[in-house]
């Protein structure tokens, strides 16, 4: 199994801490992972994006240009990145804000209105949880007790307590993720 | 050795390494993609743990020659820096080798030439093996593929660099420098006391006993033919790295027609290219160069004897290829394919230049 | 016979510091270098820090200083001994660390590095000998060169026009917060000496108290480059560069000397030098 994912929004939406967690908790689980976040003048201006590698072997490149999902959480990511999903992947996208539908036919597009969801029930700071959620639900590729110790491992020791908030998020987006159009 | 499981980029796992190998200073300046490693240094506040000093230089000039003050004292010195701060400080490293300091320097390679592109590159190959400054010599270089070797690659430079009192160069790029990966850690070791240090580097400026003439490092020296003894015995350091202390891997080398060599991050894309020909039922092999100079020419020769072609994958316009001839001799065919200004190619970029260019 | 019987112990009025080694100087006949180098030599030795001690080494005149020093050294590229200094002392704070420079190294091509090491308050210090040109590689005009002083490339005098105003870098420096003694001494008469030598002194123990960077320009000669006899140089020097670069403490105890208006010294200096 190798699983490589492109998650892409705004700079403050937790784009990059969301693949660090995921990476922390396949790591756990005892895969290869590998995070690459997008550096530089390209983070300046708002985006952010990062990519994440989970596999059974050694990982190659590091660097990838073609995804099994996107992970898509502004209009700018969507239009960047719609094109860069592999025949038959996954698309996921938040519909807030977004102005252009994606349109592809050739690959599975998911959508999970997590910033709606999140300032409704005052959620707001683990509003990425929730997108995390999302993804899990269609890709299962990480158990949820190697979740928590990913979340463990990779938010400060002050912040454990907010640990099991962290996890209602995902079970919270697993429940709203739903299917635009599929294969 | 106690191990921990950690996530982390490899910049981040170059600092935690030279606070874990007992690293006694770091000096740099800031420059993207590598200011992860001071900036990791600065909030993990080693001088009130090991002891270890962290200063924030004013440029990479004054980097490079605190690091050769540091250094000249016998201590365990770094500095890390990307592609045009590594240019700024060739004139240190010449002077580290010339005088014969032991010492770590990393490049986080970014695209050039000039101020050029933050993303990764290749490009410095030449710089760092066929002497970045003036004069006859080399650093002793290793080229980390992963996160886990930016931070065993540290321990590792050190031992090189007390043996041979010659500066290690760790050559990498932003990609393995920006990544997270999985990454064991190993137990702290302790800075050197002051006994080991006399000991590892009697020929240090640690203040001059009654017992003993003083100690200089300089490397001046206007007889004429005393310097070309001097470089005679550099030389034969150097002769003696290239007889002992090459470093490579090979993958599927053993039944292969083609192969691929590369070093750091092109040779994972090379690995993933190597995958996918496999698959087509194309037997290519990927000769990884763990060790930039010395070059491990006498190995590739071998492998090289029994394969048809040569592809060499590196993110420049084609330098690492000059060995690769040096050491075929032109045997075989041997070909180039780079993508490079900061452009990292694809493996599937690299399956197609190998099944154009050497498969055929 | 009779000559040999005077030399016992107890008729020794001086003799050379043990801290200088019985290396022979290179430096020309009437240089200020060897007095000065012997100043510092003296002073190691009446602190008893020799052993403690890590002299660092410029590209000029003092280029072969260790050779003559008998402490450790380093020798520097042109211009870095302050950034080799800066590492020797924070990675061996017991150790007392001077730099000896001149004014191409310290005041053209190691600018940033002396600016920067005073700025950050390193506990260092440095021995700056100006004597307005570059001796070593034949006379060139330096950063300190007079208007209108002629030298290898300034055959017509220095310009300001073509080639600027001389800088006066150790006033510069005692503007910095992270300097504590900056002063301007001299070498030529047998008080100057005296002077310089008791302002060296301080220089090491501000240093081992922990004060900050200290600083001693020792203002010299360069008969061979400005192509005069020891004599007429010394002469020269008093009537020419002290009006320029005037005798005394600058900074003393972390505060501008009594009587030293810096503002004026480095602000209208150029001014001054134009209405020349």
């Amino acid at each position: 199994m190798t699983e490589e994912i492109i998650i892409a929004g705004f700079g403050g939406q937790g784009v990059l801490s969301m693949g660090k967690i995921l990476a922390y908790s396949g790591a756990m689980q005892d895969k290869e992972v590998c995070w690459m976040p997008s550096y530089g003048p390209e983070m300046r201006g708002g985006t952010a994006n990062v990519s994440v590698i989970i596999s059974d072997e050694r990982i190659s490149s590091p660097i990838i240009n073609e995804f099994d999902t996107a992970i898509i959480l502004n209009q700018q990511s969507l239009d960047k990145f719609e094109s860069a999903v592999k025949p038959g992947g996954l698309l996921i996208y938040d519909p807030n804000g977004i102005t252009r539908e994606p349109s592809r036919k050739d690959i599975n597009i998911y959508k999970i209105a997590a910033t709606a969801k999140a300032q409704e029930m005052g959620i707001s700071k683990v509003f990425n949880m929730v997108v995390l959620g999302g993804f899990l639900k269609l890709k299962p590729i990480v158990a949820p007790e190697f979740i928590h110790k990913g979340l463990e491992k990779s938010l400060p020791a002050r912040h454990h307590n907010l640990i099991p908030q962290n996890e209602e998020a995902i079970e919270i987006g697993k429940g709203i993720v739903e299917a635009v159009h599929t294969l | 050795m106690a191990k921990e499981l950690k996530l982390m980029k490899g910049n981040e796992a170059i600092a935690r390494a030279m606070i874990a190998s007992g690293c006694d200073g770091y000096f740099g300046y800031p420059i993207t993609p590598q200011s992860e490693v001071m900036e990791t240094l600065m909030a993990e506040k080693p001088w009130e743990t090991t002891g270890m000093v962290v200063l924030q230089a004013e440029s990479e000039v004054a980097s490079i020659n605190m690091v050769y003050g540091g250094a000249a004292t016998g201590k365990k010195v770094a500095t890390s820096s990307s592609s045009p701060g590594i240019s700024l400080m060739q004139e240190g490293m010449t002077y580290l080798a010339g005088a014969e300091i032991p010492c770590v320097v990393v490049n986080v390679m970014r695209g050039g030439p000039g101020l050029g592109t933050i993303q990764p590159s290749q490009s410095d190959y030449f710089q760092s093996t066929k002497g970045g400054g003036h004069g006859d010599y080399q650093l002793y270089t290793l080229a980390p593929a992963s996160v886990q070797e930016m931070y065993d690659f540290v321990f590792d430079a050190w031992d090189i660099a007390f043996k041979y009192r010659n500066p290690v160069l760790i050559l990498s790029d932003g990609a393995i420098g920006q990544c997270m990966e999985k990454l064991y850690t190993r137990d702290d070791m302790p800075r050197w006391t002051e006994e080991e240090r006399r000991k590892n580097a009697p020929w240090g400026t640690w203040g001059k006993p009654a017992d003993r003439n003083h100690n200089i490092v300089t490397s001046l020296e206007l007889d004429s033919a005393k310097q070309e003894i001097f470089n005679h015995k550099l030389q034969a350091k150097y002769a003696e790295m290239k007889e002992k202390e090459v470093r490579y891997e090979m993958l599927n080398c053993e039944d292969a027609d083609y192969i691929m060599v590369a070093y750091g991050s092109s040779s994972r894309i090379a690995m993933k290219a190597m995958q996918m020909a496999r698959e087509k039922g194309i037997k290519v092999g990927l000769f990884r160069l763990i060790t930039l100079f010395p070059f491990p020419t006498k190995q590739l020769a071998e492998v090289a004897a029994k394969v048809k072609g040569i592809l060499c994958v590196e993110m420049s316009a084609g330098q690492m290829i000059e060995d690769v001839k040096l050491a075929t001799e032109c045997k075989v065919p041997v070909e180039h394919f780079g993508r490079f200004g900061g452009i990292i190619p694809t493996p599937g970029e690299v399956l197609k230049a190998l099944e154009e260019k050497i498969v055929k | 016979m009779a000559n040999l019987d005077i030399v016992k112990p107890e008729n020794l009025v001086y003799q050379r510091t043990k801290v200088l080694t019985d290396a022979t100087m290179h430096y020309c006949p009437g240089c200020g270098h060897g007095t000065t180098h012997r100043c510092v030599a003296e002073v190691i030795e009446e602190l008893g820090i020799q052993d403690k001690t890590v002299g660092v080494a410029p590209v000029g005149c003092s280029v072969l200083a260790y050779n003559y020093f008998d402490v450790d050294f380093q020798e520097a590229a042109h211009g870095r001994a302050p950034a080799l200094a800066t590492a020797v002392k924070r990675l061996n704070p017991e150790l007392n660390v001077f730099t000896y420079q001149g004014d191409g190294d310290l005041a053209a091509i190691g600018t940033a590095e002396t600016i920067h090491a005073a700025n950050r308050g390193e506990n260092i210090t440095m021995i700056f000998v100006n004597n307005g040109i570059y001796g070593m590689t034949g006379g060139q005009m330096a950063p300190t060169t007079l208007v209108g002083m002629r030298s290898a490339t300034t055959p017509y005098g220095r310009n300001v026009e073509r080639n600027g105003y001389p800088l006066r870098i150790t006033e510069l420096l005692a503007t910095l917060p992270g300097t504590y003694y900056v002063t301007r001494q001299s070498v030529h008469t047998p008080a100057a000496v005296r002077k310089a030598k008791a302002a060296i002194k301080k220089a090491f123990e501000f240093q081992q108290q922990k004060k900050g960077l200290c600083f001693v320009e020792i203002v010299s000669n360069c008969n061979s480059g400005w192509k005069m006899t020891p004599v007429q140089a010394n002469k020269w020097m008093e009537e020419n560069m002290f009006p320029n670069y005037p005798i005394g403490d600058i900074k003393v105890d972390g505060k501008i000397a009594e009587g030293i208006d810096v503002n004026r010294l480095v602000l209208d200096h150029a001014l001054e030098v134009v209405n020349k």
